[in-house]
């Protein structure tokens, strides 16, 4: 604990220090699920990519549903074991689920996900009715 | 094992930056990471395990450089098609950091190995085995 003199302009400095370093963050969205996504969209579809090291693809669980997309998987978990010391523990372990709000609908039955090396991908097509027609305009 | 990087560790969400020497550039143009890091010890080994997504084991580096260890992770950016509205909540670089190594480490035995993008090295501490001294009573 640290007591400020009242008047001491020190106090400020360590709170404004903090203050620069959440907000130096904010140009990029923040989420505080698991796994953070990167979403790439166009008119025909999208594609998701999340970074999940150690998740083992074939426990991985992706479900969609209307504009929705389910990320369900485990992390491995280091076991405490005897004698172990640790010195740093930085790493996330364990069961992650997450459902994402996609910008539209999307064609449940045309998924495709891949994983590799931790990361995965996620392809998803919008279904043809909804892809928007550009409409020719004709100049008279 | 003592620490060449200061920051604290944290379950932070985005990536810290890798830390150069000063005045010292990374000859490409890409951000550079820190990679989070489990470190634990037995009697035998001290083991680092690193998470390096997007990083395939011809990808990793690393160099041991007197007391200093080093690890690379080259990630192959892949920016999908379909860029009109990109959202994104994690940036994507490549993957460094160094390790000052105390003399305990028995440097011709070290092993790494690659999964699902963790890097595990393996560090066996010399004379781990030899140092076990028999004591017997009277």
């Amino acid at each position: 604990m640290r007591f400020w003199n009242e008047y001491d302009p020190r106090r400020f400095r360590d709170l404004r220090r903090e203050m620069d370093r959440v907000f130096a963050d904010l140009d990029r969205p923040r989420s505080t699920a698991f796994p953070p996504v990167n979403i790439h969209a166009d008119e025909n579809g999208l594609e998701v990519t999340a970074e999940i090291p150690g998740a083992d693809p074939s426990v991985l669980e992706i479900s969609a549903l209307h504009d929705s997309l389910t990320i369900r998987g485990e992390l491995p978990t280091m076991a405490d074991e005897e004698g172990h010391t640790w010195h740093r523990r930085e790493r996330r372990s364990g069961p992650f689920s997450r459902t994402i709000q996609l910008p539209y609908q999307i064609d449940a039955g045309s998924v495709d996900a891949s994983c590799r090396d931790g990361v995965l991908r996620i392809s998803l097509k919008r279904p043809e009715q909804d892809i928007p027609r550009r409409i020719e305009v004709k100049a008279s | 094992m003592s620490k060449t990087d200061t920051s604290k560790t944290e379950s932070s969400l985005s990536k810290r930056e890798a830390a150069l020497p000063e005045g010292v550039e990374s000859t490409h143009a890409g951000p550079e990471y820190l990679p989070s890091t489990d470190i634990y010890e037995t009697e035998d080994h001290v083991v680092i395990v690193a998470d390096l997504p997007g990083v395939g084991p011809d990808n990793v580096d690393i160099a041991l450089e007197r007391n200093l260890l080093t690890l690379r992770g080259r990630v192959e950016q892949n920016p999908p098609s379909g860029d009109r509205l990109p959202y994104s909540e994690y940036e994507i670089g490549d993957c460094v950091r160094s390790f000052r190594l105390t003399g305990e480490i028995d440097r011709d035995r070290i092993e790494a190995r690659t999964k699902n993008g963790i890097l595990t090295v393996t560090l066996p501490k010399v004379g781990a085995a030899s140092r076990r001294i028999e004591v017997t009573t009277e």
